[in-house]
């Protein structure tokens, strides 16, 4: 096993880590070597200081849900009558609103609802698609499996359905940690690690773009964080679709999962980690939702070049009892007190 | 240790850091300007760890603010009221006795007090309250009065500095705290608390202070209309009075909280500002041993970021904040022994309660 010192100096040199060696230098190398070594990354895949975000809004068409996570606060199951399903009259004054804002796209998600059909999602696609030009960000790999299974399609024939219907490109949500041991404790109705992977790996192959997520800080260990990690590069080394990687802590308010939250400094230890280790993905996205402003601009130097979106609607963290507030003006504003360029940017990541 | 800079301008500065040279207003003014935030943390962390290694301090202590009534009416305060205006309050001596008896289970070390200039208020109530204090609390360090409630404590009394300086520390005050000087300069004075007493009035007490053998801390107030010139100098007329009584115990950069105040049009503090603050102080306070990250203000997170900027103290549990507060402050009010051991460790520090001296004690007494 190499030492810390020539640990640090393989990544200086732009040589590839593995989960062990990850492990050592997570634990073992001070706050702000670890920052160092994230920033030089960072300018090495972006030598510009252009900080990007994305105007875009979160719709939740739904939030019944068979999935019964014990991190989520936002879900209904199915036979409580404060479920929801949005009516085609909120949909398009949501999306209205966001397009008068100045924003790109919407980002499409919701529960595992037993009552919707495929018809449902295609026709939902359909309709957005002839009354508005959005781009459509939508349906986390658990909501496609789970789409798939209930009629009866293969993943790669699910998504290219989907495809066909409107969708342009798949949001990373639902990986949580991507280690099937951990993952069957917190939700254990969920798709396993290996068809998160799958819907990626289809949608990539269909030549549709995703991006990758990671939430932390509630019953994993050290080691799982480095394997999703890995599980996350090996797929990228294969198809290049991850646009970006978003790692986020758990917010235990409201939910099933009595643990301690953890603190901005472990937040962004594990942020510079990422770009430290995920040597393939260009775009890395500090969560300002999960995080609030101050640890977010931070995070412009532990390895983030991305400020996410401007989230005109977040429904799912806020039900957790975490409320930032960031309109777009403050956003730009964090951006360029901490010396960078802002830049929306489209969910290609392509400067507007 | 080899450390590599984005900004060129950085590496003198580190080389004279390294040679122990005494860093100077343009050295200063580099620091707040360069974007280089992780090779200026570098820089201040080297220093901090050479004077603290990966000690982090806090303490166990609680906030006690006896009256908001103020004559100052400073434009940056949002806590300030007027006698008769809803809400005004002062505390008497009963119940101050009241507020410490309900919570005799609290090992607290050290009691925090500052108060507006309530022209009700006789120089006799203030004696009391310090004695009360002291027979409540006989083991806890009073921290007590800002600079500019000396000032007006002497005239209240009629007596000269010295003296009432001496008739307070017999009544039981053992340290100061640091607030009230703002930013030391003329021009900020004039605009933002023109009837609170200056520059010069401030350093002439806080010496007076140091020479009656009783240490206290420095602030800066930042994030208002100040320059990155103005902190510089303030910094240096903080070294100054350093080198000349060696009366400073720890500095606290301050964080402007804009809501409910006359400037309430200024944004909050970003935490590149609060991050450079920190380090600009353990930098070009080369004399002071101890730089605080003050939570309340910047927000626990940040805070724990800080104590790899400079900082090597988290001031402490605080138990009930009050003035940040009133002027929108989103962190908590107080915070117990373990969330502040917490924050520390996990910041990858060592935490070490301490006492108003910076002496470790036992966290069972």
């Amino acid at each position: 096993m190499a030492s810390l010192d020539q640990l640090i100096e393989k990544i200086r040199e732009n040589h590839r880590i593995d989960v062990n060696e990850a492990l050592v230098l997570y634990r073992e190398a001070d706050f702000l070597t670890l920052a160092d070594l994230a920033n030089q990354k960072r300018f090495y895949h972006h030598p510009d200081r252009i900080v990007t975000y994305v105007v875009d809004r979160n719709i939740n068409y739904t939030n019944i849900c068979v999935s019964g996570c014990r991190f989520c606060a936002f879900f209904e199951p199915p036979d409580k009558d404060r479920g929801y399903v949005i009516s085609r009259q909120a949909l398009h004054d949501k999306i209205r609103e966001t397009l008068d804002l100045g924003g790109t796209q919407i980002l499409l998600q919701g529960g595992m609802n037993p009552g919707l059909t495929l018809d449902y999602y295609t026709g939902m696609l359909r309709d957005i698609k002839e009354n508005f030009d959005i781009h459509i960000h939508g349906f986390s790999p658990p909501e496609i499996d789970y789409i798939a299974k209930k009629s009866s399609l293969s993943i790669a024939k699910a998504i290219a359905i989907l495809k066909n219907s409107g969708l342009s490109s798949i949001p990373g949500g639902g990986a949580e940690i991507l280690c099937d041991e951990v993952r069957q404790q917190v939700s254990p109705n969920k798709c396993l690690s290996s068809q998160w992977l799958e819907v990626m790996r289809q949608a990539h192959l269909q030549g549709m773009r995703s991006s990758a997520t990671m939430m932390f800080g509630h019953l994993e260990d050290d080691i799982h964080i480095f394997q999703h990690m890995d599980k996350i590069r090996t797929l990228q080394d294969e198809t290049s679709g991850f646009t970006a990687f978003i790692p986020w802590t758990f917010q235990p308010g409201n939910t099933k999962i009595d643990i301690k939250k953890k603190t901005g400094a472990e937040y962004l230890r594990v942020l510079a980690m990422s770009r430290i280790f995920l040597d393939n993905i260009d775009n890395i996205q500090a969560s300002w939702v999960t995080q609030g402003d101050k640890i977010a601009q931070t995070a412009l130097f532990f390895g983030a070049n991305d400020m996410g979106s401007t989230m005109i609607e977040e429904n799912v963290v806020a039900s957790a009892g975490v409320d930032f507030m960031l309109p777009r003006e403050e956003l730009v504003r964090l951006i360029s007190t901490a010396g960078f360029e802002p830049r929306q940017r489209d969910c290609y990541y392509h400067l507007l | 240790m080899q450390i590599s800079f984005i900004d060129e301008r950085l590496e003198d500065l580190y080389l004279k850091v390294l040679k122990n040279s005494r860093l100077s207003r343009e050295d200063g003014i580099i620091i707040y300007e360069t974007h280089d935030l992780i090779g200026l943390g570098r820089i201040a962390n080297h220093v901090r760890k050479a004077l603290h290694g990966n000690r982090a301090f806090y303490i166990y202590n609680e906030h006690l603010n006896y009256t908001n009534i103020c004559k100052n009416r400073c434009r940056f305060c949002a806590y300030a009221k007027d006698k008769g205006q809803e809400g005004a309050y002062v505390f008497s001596i009963e119940e101050i006795e009241k507020r410490l008896m309900t919570h005799m289970d609290e090992p607290v070390k050290e009691l925090h007090i500052v108060g507006g200039l309530n022209e009700d208020l006789k120089f006799d109530y203030y004696i009391d309250l310090l004695k009360t204090i002291r027979r409540i609390r006989p083991h806890a360090t009073i921290k007590a009065f800002t600079c500019v409630e000396i000032d007006y404590l002497s005239t209240l009394a009629g007596l000269s500095l010295e003296e009432t300086i001496k008739r307070l520390k017999e009544a039981g005050l053992a340290m100061m705290p640091g607030g009230g000087a703002e930013v030391l300069n003329k021009r900020i004075q004039e605009e933002l608390f023109p009837r609170k007493i200056g520059h010069e009035r401030w350093l002439e007490i806080v010496k007076a202070v140091h020479k009656a053998g009783i240490k206290t801390n420095a602030t800066m107030l930042y994030g208002h209309i100040e320059t990155l010139e103005e902190r510089v100098d303030h910094l240096i007329s903080l070294r100054e009075v350093q080198d000349e009584t060696g009366g400073f115990s720890a500095f606290i950069p301050l964080a402007f909280h804009s809501e409910n105040t006359e400037l309430s049009h200024l944004p909050p503090t970003t935490a590149v500002d609060d991050l450079k603050n920190v380090a600009a102080a353990r930098l070009m306070l080369d004399n002071f041993e101890h730089i605080k990250a003050y939570w309340v203000m910047i927000g626990e997170s940040l805070a724990q970021v800080a104590l790899s900027f400079g900082a090597d103290d988290l001031d402490g549990t605080i138990m009930e904040e009050r003035i940040t507060h009133t002027a929108g402050a989103k962190s908590a009010k107080g915070l117990t022994r373990n969330q502040m051991e917490d924050l520390i460790l996990t910041a990858g520090f060592d935490p070490v309660e301490r006492d108003s001296f910076y002496n470790p004690v036992n966290g069972l007494a």
